[in-house]
């Protein structure tokens, strides 16, 4: 059911892989999406635009504009109401109810609130990750300790999460979302809760996530982040998109978009 | 290898959680005791009041000088031609005689003759049928005493005032225990069910954690089903030994200086201990999994 495992560099995993992704096939694919939530209140109206495997692409707006609304419906806690969502390949609305934690398992998630495991510590978090996928205790040796050292958590653990700044905190979160190298990242808001000195380090972290070869989407309405990255902007405004430019910063040229 | 991460989970879950797991224990055991001691005493009561129905019978006393072929008749009759006759019993004259003598011996022997006559017992099929037995026997005669339905037969009894009191008070027995206990059920049911759910909720946000990385829901429910287990086997076992030390030490010696507590058939002690460590442990997995149901919709 492994929607795709693409080669990577450390830790690929042969056998199981199913093909990656063919060339020129877009890694993420909306098609005129609309999500109507209860009371009719519009969170996306008619949106389209297209990931390439390997992109690094900001999703920015004001909040209400409809950033979240997207990652949720790429993880399927929300179902569309109208157009078509593809993931690798995929068509979600073809992903039943049943396999949803299986494609959920090809797809790292970070969250504005970190959504770590309370009672577990730094290294039981990222190792649950594995034992879902049912990981053996030599996988979680192998891969734990090596995530942890890239996300600089070494010295934290056996630390419990209350123990942490956030910003360590959404590093666990980060190390969680990649200790099965998915072939993409999605990020609501990281730096959301963060001081712009932290927010600096997430998403350097982000940066080399996404020069392993991983897509990254980034949904945030951080301006300094933006423009210090020069990346792919895609900018929504009452749940449609209104900005679709590379290499850009937060503001379009033509003026104040937030 | 994936039962034995299961258990140490649901370990690591009781560990982190000790409060509400130790909530819910304590729901079990009081059940448990509750349920323990309240068994025995509604098969003790309805036993009691069962036996003390079983005692109404219709006393049918021979006319003196019955020879053997009317006892024949009579016993046909009561046999085969009345409704409502569970069994007979005759006990003849001398058989009668040595009854009472043995029980007071002094005074038959002052007596020396027997003055006793030949009897059948009656019991009824139902206890409630009493009245429509003795109506067939010695049906009331206009005058508002009674005949009988046969010449042999001098006399027809069922202690008419002990025997309404007893059907009116076994009655009421039975039904407030019968009501206690469905009641007592309930009760026990809603508190376990609610004490899971509360341990539960505070730990939805867990749940929710789990599903986003991409749990399977019995992957997520294994663990909360074993610590069901352990909760309720916990809860029970510590339920079941205190009942064993208030059986020891408190019924065993009473029952031996009073017949009355051993006498009604109550549960075997061992099948009751089965019983009840069998539904603890049940009853506390089953919440556990289902309750789980709300919070794995994400």
């Amino acid at each position: 059911m492994a929607i795709s495992e693409r080669e990577i560099r450390r830790g690929s995993r042969s056998g199981t892989a199913a093909p990656a992704p063919r060339p020129g096939t877009a890694m993420v694919d909306l098609r005129a999406v609309t999500k109507l939530y209860d009371g009719g209140h519009a969170g996306l109206d008619g949106v389209s635009f297209s990931v390439r495997p390997g992109e690094f692409v900001f999703l920015v707006g004001a909040t209400g504009s409809g950033k979240s609304t997207i990652m949720r419906l790429l993880i399927k806690e929300l179902e569309p109401t109208g157009g078509s969502l593809v993931v690798a390949g995929h068509d979600l609305a073809a992903v039943s109810r049943r396999q949803v934690p299986f494609y959920r398992r090809n797809i790292g998630a970070v969250f504005q609130d970190f959504k770590l495991l309370p009672n577990r510590t730094v290294h039981d978090n990222v190792a649950y990750a594995l034992q879902v996928t049912g990981g053996g205790r030599r996988e979680i040796r192998d891969k734990v300790p090596d995530i942890l050292r890239l996300t600089g958590l070494s010295t934290k653990l056996h630390n419990y999460p209350d123990q942490l700044s956030g910003g360590e905190q959404q590093r666990v979160s980060m190390a969680r979302a990649f200790v099965n190298h998915p072939p993409l990242l999605l990020a609501d808001e990281p730096t959301g809760n963060l001081d712009p000195e932290t927010s600096v380090g997430i998403m350097q972290l982000l940066y080399r996530i996404n020069r392993t070869g991983t897509t990254v989407l980034v949904a945030t309405h951080d301006h300094a982040m933006v423009d210090r990255m020069r990346r792919r902007v895609i900018e929504l405004s009452a749940g449609r998109v209104i900005r679709d430019e590379e290499t850009a910063a937060y503001a379009g040229p033509e003026g104040d978009p937030a | 290898m994936k039962v034995g991460f299961f258990v140490r989970e649901a370990l690591r879950s009781l560990r982190r959680n000790a409060l509400p797991s130790f909530a819910a224990m304590a729901t079990v055991l009081v059940t448990v005791l509750v349920l323990g001691v309240f068994i025995p005493v509604v098969q003790a009561t309805t036993g009691a009041a069962n036996e003390v129905r079983n005692k109404v019978i219709a006393d049918v006393y021979l006319a003196p000088g019955s020879g053997p072929r009317d006892v024949e008749r009579v016993r046909r009759l009561l046999e085969t031609d009345t409704a409502h006759v569970g069994s007979v019993e005759f006990v003849s004259k001398r058989e009668a005689y040595r009854q009472e003598r043995r029980r007071n011996p002094e005074a038959y022997d002052l007596l020396g003759a027997n003055p006793l006559p030949d009897t059948f017992r009656v019991t009824p099929d139902e206890p409630d049928n009493i009245g429509l037995v003795r109506d067939a026997l010695a049906p009331r005669a206009p005058g508002g005493g009674r005949t009988v339905a046969d010449p042999a037969i001098d006399e027809v009894t069922n202690r008419e005032e002990e025997t309404s009191q007893i059907l009116s008070a076994t009655r009421v027995v039975k039904l407030t225990m019968a009501l206690l206990a469905a009641l007592l059920v309930v009760a026990s049911v809603l508190l376990i069910a609610n004490t899971i759910r509360l341990s539960l909720f505070a730990r939805r946000r867990e749940v929710e954690v789990m599903k986003l990385v991409g749990a399977t829901d019995w992957f997520i429910r294994w663990p909360f089903v074993i610590e069901g287990v352990v909760v309720g086997a916990l809860g029970g076992l510590l339920g079941i030994a205190l009942l064993a030390v208030g059986k020891i030490a408190l019924i065993d010696p009473l029952a031996e200086q009073f017949a009355l507590i051993a006498a009604p058939d109550t549960i075997n002690f061992a099948l009751l201990v089965a019983i009840l460590l069998g539904a603890s442990v049940a009853v506390s997995a089953a919440g556990s999994g289902l309750s789980l149901r709300r919070f794995l919709r994400v």
